[in-house]
């Protein structure tokens, strides 16, 4: 192949390294830096440390002041969170602790307080509500906000600018100020305390941030790509699938982890607009009650539980999320 | 393949002309070039081909029958660009085959392969038919690109700048196998570009083009030695030609602020006032010469040397062969070679001799 | 007095050596062209120059004093980028007055320096402009005069005529060289485009996979390129080069079955050159070959470049091999035509197969 002149390699991406973070006299700000960092982190993370401290806390340690760091670990936090509970009379309980050997281990733990298991708490049911509401709001969002930032982003559209000014518009309420109108809204339409209610609600107020966010990844994608195949024969939807679709999906999966969060966290809507059949998770963690005030170690259970799905889904798609979030390679 | 012909096209854009009444025809089986700045309108010209933009005005025809309503797939066109032609989640098979597989076309995996192998053979890049395409050269991205297009046998390619974004070294070799590709295959071809090297060494003609008009079609002899403006004789030819103001009194003529003096042509003369425009490979080195300055830059090339002269207050550029051996500020003596000059009007057009 | 030096520079990214230690040397005032295609080192060799990036190793000397682990501040140097690099919300004027207000220097003198670099880059009809609003070949010069305006100790230069359109480039290079023949200021230029190297540079320094592989002045690293890759990538086109078999003063070419008599002088310079192998690559420019219908060598047509007041023709000799041959543009050459030629014994060079480097001929002449 004498005659084609393919000298040299590709640029590599690499980091640039400056020269002040290697001379040879950086090194002691390195190590200062890292300390520093290290504290911080740390710092950060200790009010998630107290609450995974505080689900195997007794009642008696959560409230006993100072803060105890050292205790013994209990598992009656979880025992309040998972079920209903009874106080015992005078003669059930006697019978209940003459005969220790029928209890299972979770029952024990309850005769401690002098109460009986009745039943399941709706904890569960309560996560499951989270997951089906946030999580088909979410897809919704996602897909929705799809089809309209490409819209916006290849097509002439009339007004285009102000109709995505509008659309971040929506952003700029703070949601509290429109419970009240949602309110009496959803019970004209029957849709208080529904699932379909608290979907709707969620996608509409996802959109508006995931059609922004999309529309900024898609119009990183060159226009040439799906030109060439409008040139070679495919239809406009064809084109979307095969070629823009695969190049988004960093910023596919950036905006539906941050769609995802904020609808799994959302207490006031949630608070509002449902009491028993859609209610989710948020504000029933908050708002559990034991004898004497907020079952503060059934909160904390309560919370672990709930941070672990959000921590999954992250961590799954990290790599595209770091893709994602650095929007895309560096063009000359 | 086809005969292409523009009737007219005018184009406009908010706040701009892109295409002001464009009209030339592409003979079947030509190597046809859009020369021309930035923003000159070759880019619009050649996406209302193929029907990526529509003109306000005018018609594409191809074959004498007009394509203007037909979609850019049922034009059967195949388009290069600059760059971002290949699809980076697919490997180069994958890329070639896109087209095939296409709707509109139907055809057998088999066939697909085939087509495939000898279109990667005739690029020379069948050992990259595995590899994905961020895996790649800038050269051996661009050759994919042609493939891309070849391998559908269009009636007609266009091709956007494809060679700007590569090295200067694999510019030269890519030109080279492009004009040899076109000329086996016959495929009628319209080429932008901005670069006169690529214009003329490519084209078996060329439309030059600015501000959205066409100035002057013909090979690329016609443009060189008979450019239509001096736009053109400016544009075209590296290093660039010398144009100056200039006098004539009698039959003489003088280059202003400079201490050059000609006699006028023969025939009919020019104006009291004009422009004159001498070519480098026209100022001659001579020891002998009619002509004195001196030298105030020397830029060796290799294969000749661009020798910068300062006559008066004008920078004469000349062409010799070889590397010189003369020294920043040396007497220089030269001629010029009288029946090589081009006359223009103040007007920039050229004047008939 | 503005020299650089560099002893034993090299880089390391991670695993890979993006450039190997390297020993250069700038002569105070020198125009030096870092030439090479994309990714050789040179651009990466220029910033550790500048401070913009950290060396592995070795060490840099601007003047004497060791500037390797100085801030790009401390250097006294000017970099001119590519793409400009200018400050999108200030009009020229305060892009070109930066650097020096940066500095704490007067009112006066800001106004001052800005107007003579100003006059000497003929920008006085843009000063007023953002750079959103100039011409590619304007906002150059703006960067150019904001590097010039500090008079530092050398001017570093990252490709700079590479956004241009190509009419531009030309009258750049010239403005570039014409205004470093002016101020003699010392100059490292990067480019990957051999006609810019040999327009510009006092000395040329060719690299190639993270190594330098010649450093000459332009007549150097053309007549005498010291190995195959810099035959090649100097000239456009570059120098052919054909593979061949050696024997008795003869070089046996592959396909056209073409023959070549090396010339008188060469015969003891090849055998020791070659060290007894039997292969040789035989280079010419495409000048030094003549089309003579009685050449003794042929090739067939592949491709015709008409190129303004020349053309080049370029012939396959065998399968692999394409060969360039500068001629007059007046005769057609169809495809797949015979054409016959002879060589310039005078611009003859041989190279060694296995190693690269030049066969250097025999001191006789």
């Amino acid at each position: 192949m004498a005659h084609f002149e393919e000298t040299g390699p590709r640029s590599p991406v690499v980091e640039p390294t400056r020269v002040d973070k290697v001379h040879p006299r950086a090194k002691w700000g390195k190590t200062i830096r890292v300390i520093v960092v290290v504290i911080i982190t740390f710092i950060m993370l200790i009010p998630v440390l107290v609450m995974i401290m505080t689900a195997f806390k007794s009642r008696a340690d959560i409230v006993t002041p100072p803060p105890k760091v050292f205790f013994h670990p209990t598992l009656e936090g979880f025992l309040y969170l998972f079920t209903d509970r009874a106080l015992l009379n005078q003669g059930n309980l006697a019978a209940a602790q003459a005969n220790p050997g029928e209890l299972n281990y979770w029952e024990q733990l309850a005769l401690k307080n002098g109460q009986a298991i009745t039943g399941t708490s709706d904890y569960v049911g309560r996560l499951k509500n989270s997951v089906i509401i946030a999580g088909t709001s979410t897809i919704l969002s996602v897909v929705l906000g799809l089809f309209a930032a490409y819209a916006f982003s290849r097509f002439k559209v009339a007004g285009k600018d102000d109709l995505l000014f509008f659309i971040l518009s929506t952003r700029m309420l703070p949601g509290v100020v429109v419970t009240i109108p949602l309110f009496l809204l959803y019970k004209q339409l029957g849709w208080n305390d529904t699932h379909i209610g608290m979907i709707i609600l969620y996608t509409a107020f996802n959109l508006s941030f995931s059609v922004w966010l999309l529309k900024g990844f898609i119009d990183e994608i060159p226009v040439e790509y799906e030109e060439a195949a409008l040139v070679d024969g495919y239809t406009r939807l064809q084109a979307f699938f095969r070629i823009v679709l695969p190049q988004a999906v960093n910023g596919i999966a950036a905006t539906t982890v941050f769609c995802l969060i904020f609808a799994w966290n959302e207490y006031a809507f949630a608070l509002m607009l449902t009491s028993e059949k859609a209610r989710t998770a948020p504000p029933s963690i908050a708002t559990m009650l034991g004898s004497g005030g907020l079952e503060w170690s059934a909160i904390a259970a309560g919370s672990l539980g709930f941070l672990i799905p959000v921590v999954i889904v992250t961590f799954v798609l990290r790599d595209y999320l770091l893709r994602g979030v650095t929007f895309g390679a560096v063009r000359k | 393949m086809s005969h292409v012909e523009l009737r007219h096209l005018s184009k406009q854009f908010p706040g701009v002309t892109a295409l002001d009444d464009i009209s030339f025809d592409v003979k079947d089986g030509e190597f046809f070039v859009l020369l021309g700045p930035t923003g000159a309108g070759k880019t619009t010209t050649l996406r209302v081909i193929a029907g990526l933009e529509h003109q306000e005005s005018g018609s594409v025809l191809f074959d004498g029958e007009a394509v203007d309503n037909l979609t850019p797939s049922d034009r059967d066109i195949a388009l290069v660009f600059q760059q971002y032609s290949l699809y980076p989640t697919m490997s180069v098979y994958d890329n070639l085959a896109f087209p095939l597989r296409s709707p509109l076309r139907r055809k057998s995996a088999e066939e697909i392969r085939k087509k495939v192998e000898d279109t990667a053979e005739k690029l020379r890049i069948s050992h990259l038919l595995k590899r994905k395409t961020a895996h790649l050269s800038g050269g051996e991205m661009q050759r994919v690109s042609i493939g891309r297009a070849i391998v559908r046998s269009p009636r007609v390619f266009l091709m956007d700048e494809p060679l700007s974004n590569l090295d200067a070294k694999l510019r030269e070799a890519l030109r080279i196998e492009l004009q040899h590709l076109q000329k086996t295959q016959g495929s009628t071809t319209l080429f932008v570009t901005h670069d006169q090297i690529e214009a003329l060494t490519m084209a078996d003609r060329i439309a030059v083009l600015n501000e959205g008009r066409i100035i002057q079609i013909g090979t690329p002899e016609d443009i060189y030695d008979r450019p239509a403006t001096t736009f053109i004789a400016q544009l075209v030819g590296s290093p660039r030609i010398n144009l100056y103001n200039a006098r004539r009194e009698d039959d003489t003529i003088s280059i202003s602020d400079s201490d050059v003096h000609l006699p006028a042509p023969r025939g009919s003369k020019p104006p009291s006032e004009f422009l004159v425009g001498i070519r480098p490979e026209n100022v001659n080195p001579d020891p002998k010469g009619n002509f004195t300055g001196q030298l105030v830059l020397a830029e060796p090339l290799g294969v000749e040397t661009i020798l910068h002269i300062q006559s008066g207050q004008r920078t004469l550029l000349s062409l010799v062969p070889g590397i010189t051996s003369y020294h920043l500020g040396d007497v220089m003596k030269f001629n010029i070679a009288f029946e090589h000059i081009h006359y223009f009007g103040l007007n920039g057009d050229r004047l008939q001799s | 007095m503005s020299t650089i030096e560099l002893r034993q520079v090299e880089k390391k990214f991670g695993d890979l050596h993006a450039v190997k230690p390297l020993d250069l040397t700038i002569h105070d005032g020198e125009f030096i062209v870092l030439l090479g295609p994309s990714g050789c080192g040179k651009t990466t060799t220029l910033r550790m120059i500048s401070g913009l990036e950290a060396v592995s190793g070795g060490t840099i000397w601007l003047n004497g004093r060791n500037v390797t682990w100085l801030h790009p501040s401390e250097r006294d140097i000017a970099f001119v980028f590519q793409f400009y690099a200018l400050y999108p919300h200030l009009t020229a004027r305060k892009n070109i007055a930066f650097p020096l207000q940066a500095q704490g220097e007067s009112r006066e003198t800001v106004e001052k320096r800005v107007n003579e670099v100003v006059k000497l880059l003929r920008i006085e009809h843009v000063l007023n402009a953002h750079p959103g609003q100039l011409s590619g070949g304007d906002q150059q010069r703006v960067a150019l005069a904001r590097a010039l305006v500090r008079r530092p100790a050398a001017f570093l230069m990252d490709e700079p005529l590479g956004a241009l359109d190509a009419d531009f480039r030309e009258s750049m290079r010239s403005e570039i060289k014409r205004l470093h023949v002016l101020q003699h200021a010392t100059t490292v230029y990067v480019t990957h485009d051999q006609i810019e190297a040999m327009a510009m540079g006092d000395r040329i320094v060719v690299m190639s996979e993270a190594e330098i592989q010649q450093i000459g002045t332009p007549a150097e690293v053309y007549y005498d390129p010291s190995n195959m890759l810099v035959a090649r990538f100097i000239g456009s086109p570059g120098m052919n080069l054909i593979t061949g078999k050696y024997a008795d003063g003869v070089v046996q070419m592959a396909g056209l079955e073409n023959r070549y008599a090396v010339p008188q002088g060469w015969q003891s310079a090849l055998k020791k050159g070659l060290d007894g192998g039997s292969e040789i690559v035989m280079g010419f420019r495409p000048e030094a070959a003549q089309i003579n219908d009685r050449g003794k060598l042929v090739g067939k047509v592949y491709a015709s470049e008409m190129q303004g007041s020349s053309a080049v023709l370029h012939l396959t000799i065998n399968e692999n091999d394409i060969i360039h041959i500068r001629t007059h543009r007046l005769i057609p050459y169809p495809i797949d035509t015979l054409v016959h030629f002879d060589i310039n014994p005078q611009m003859i060079r041989f190279f060694n197969p296995k190693t690269e480097a030049a066969i250097k001929p025999e001191v006789t002449q």
